[in-house]
């Protein structure tokens, strides 16, 4: 049986000179489950998941695998993972065919068994039809499967994906998803980085939101959701006249200072019950609405709320030691 | 359903390496072009610019240029790998190499291997070059395989130099252009084209410190002489000099990149 930990980040930082670009990061992934690493841009999400597949040496902190330090132990390690790098790990120059049988040879297949696994990964990742075609006539969807199968050969416990849907259509996209909840649906426990916070949301059992090398957050979805606590109320007026009149009766029955812009009303929802006393009022008031609609917050929420308190609290006399 | 590997067997994944960069070769036959086109090109070019002018006419210029084209080939195609390493490491796929539990060094070692081929490929367009414009060594076919076979060995121990430098470099254009100085500046301050005694004092002990010089004298001898001579032996333990020095290091420079 697999250890409960997969793996265990303490205390990871890197320094490329004066920047810090990843600064005291620590948490936990548990075996089997999606741990999705978010942020913006240059959060280090890259940094830090280089760092744990041994692809760059942390200047302090350390990284085990399944109890394996990457540094120590960097070998045993590496065989413990498949990795899927932000830009595709694949030889451009080479067929489909050659990359796994290459790539499964150099993970150590005999060659009989490299063939084997080239086959079945090809039928499974639907690339047989182009398995000898040179990869330059490869859709940017086949080149991600394709370097998603090779990350797959030795059937690894735990799958590292950077940025997996990056420059993907929506259709890919969703082919992407469809393929990592069939790896979690076989038990491998997956870290996976991502820019798109409905990617995370959809896919990730916990996130660590990640801004300027720290982790500012870390839970799952629904708990990070509830952070920022109730939802948006979106109320569209029939007459734009009546505006006014409707934010007053708005800020009167939920408590909130609504915004108002032509004929379009948002204010903050902090329990849904608020709605049934503000659809009377209005009705007595002889509003009437075009639309109504009640929206979740979305991690973007999440992740705005966050990291904008983080800007703001950072005043120019260099006292910037928030805590979240 | 577990997978059997078997971890870090320097050879197998040496080979593996190896054959990838065959594989790419044959799926670019570009790649080749260099030192197909090379040899040919100034072969012909040399031989009937300047063979009147050197030697009184091309057929007496030819024992002299075909060694010294032969060489200037080989070099540039040893300045290649450098090139071709940094354009590796600057790729996604090396950090998967990177990335998997095979032997570290592998990717190296299997660059420098397939560099064999593009030697031999090198050699022997060169040699045919001039064997159709009308060279004909009087020594035996035996003697041509062992100036080949120092030849190659000498452009792949400068090979090392080069893959040592395409590994410090910062992109491959700066290690593209700082080779093809390198190999101009070695190729055209020798005897290759030459004869030396025509030259300035301070060129002329500049071109007669040039290694490149020792090599090309040393392969015109074994060819004017049909035997191994002291100054193939000097060659020899020139190149092994420079594997031993520059391997290590090469190695070091690739353990320590990133």
């Amino acid at each position: 049986m697999q250890p409960s930990t997969a793996i265990t980040v303490s205390h990871l930082t890197k320094t490329f000179g004066a920047k810090t670009v990843v600064d005291d990061l620590s948490f936990a992934v548990k075996s089997g489950e999606v741990f999705g690493l978010l942020g913006p841009n240059g959060a280090g999400k890259t940094t830090t998941l280089r760092m744990m597949t041994t692809l760059l040496k942390a200047t302090s902190g350390t990284v085990t695998i399944f109890g394996h330090d990457v540094r120590q132990e960097s070998r045993l390690a590496r065989a413990m993972f498949g990795l899927t790098g932000q830009y595709a790990s694949i030889d451009e120059d080479i067929s489909a065919r050659e990359n796994l049988m290459i790539f499964s040879r150099l993970n150590g297949l005999s060659r009989t068994a490299a063939k084997q696994r080239t086959t079945e990964l090809l039928e499974e990742f639907s690339l047989t039809a182009s398995a000898d075609k040179a990869l330059s006539d490869f859709s940017g969807g086949m080149r991600r499967r394709l370097d998603l199968a090779v990350s797959l050969i030795t059937r690894p416990g735990l799958i590292f994906l950077d940025e997996p849907t990056t420059g993907l259509d929506p259709r890919t996209r969703s082919q992407m998803w469809t393929t990592i909840r069939q790896l979690v649906a076989h038990g491998s426990t997956i870290v996976l980085t991502t820019q798109y916070l409905d990617e995370a949301d959809a896919l990730a059992d916990r996130i660590a939101v990640i801004d300027h090398g720290k982790l500012i957050k870390l839970g799952t979805p629904t708990a990070l959701k509830q952070q920022i606590g109730g939802a948006t109320l979106t109320l569209s007026l029939a007459k734009a006249t009546q505006g006014s009149l409707a934010q007053r009766l708005l800020a009167q029955a939920l408590h909130a200072q609504p915004t108002l812009h032509g004929a379009q009303l948002t204010a903050h929802l902090k329990n849904p019950n608020q709605i049934t006393d503000l659809l009377v009022q209005l009705q007595a008031a002889d509003i009437s609405l075009a639309n109504i609609a009640v929206q979740e917050p979305s991690l973007d929420d999440v992740f705005f709320a966050l990291t904008t308190g983080k800007i703001k609290n950072e005043v120019p006399d260099g006292n910037s030691n928030t805590t979240w | 359903m577990e997978i059997q590997t078997q971890h870090g067997n320097l050879i197998g994944n040496t080979l593996t390496m190896a054959y990838r960069n065959l594989l790419k070769t044959l799926h670019n036959p570009d790649r080749f072009m260099d030192v197909i086109i090379q040899p040919v090109m100034f072969m012909l070019l040399f031989g009937y610019l300047f063979g009147g002018a050197i030697a009184g006419g091309v057929q007496a210029y030819l024992p002299t240029i075909v060694p010294g084209i032969l060489i200037q080939t080989l070099l540039s195609a040893a300045s290649g790998s450098g090139a071709q390493i940094r354009e590796d490491l600057d790729s996604g796929v090396f950090d998967r190499f990177k990335s998997l539990p095979m032997a570290h060094i592998a990717p190296l070692a299997g660059q420098l291997f397939a560099d064999v081929l593009r030697l031999l490929v090198a050699t022997v367009v060169s040699l045919l070059t001039g064997y159709a414009m009308g060279w004909r060594p009087t020594v035996g076919f035996g003697w041509i395989i062992v100036i080949a076979a120092l030849a190659i060995f000498i452009g792949w121990a400068i090979s090392w130099v080069f893959a040592l430098f395409g590994l410090l470099a910062k992109s491959s254009s700066m290690v593209q252009s700082v080779s093809m100085m390198v190999m101009m500046l070695l190729s055209f301050l020798s005897n290759a084209f030459i004869p030396l005694k025509t030259l300035p004092h301070f060129m002329r002990v500049i071109a007669d410190a040039n290694p490149i010089t020792y090599v090309i004298t040393a392969i015109r001898q074994i060819l004017a002489q049909g035997a191994w001579n002291n100054n193939a032996w000097i060659v020899l333990i020139f190149g092994i000099g420079i594997v031993v020095l520059f391997a290590p290091l090469t190695v070091w420079a690739y353990n320590h990149n990133n």
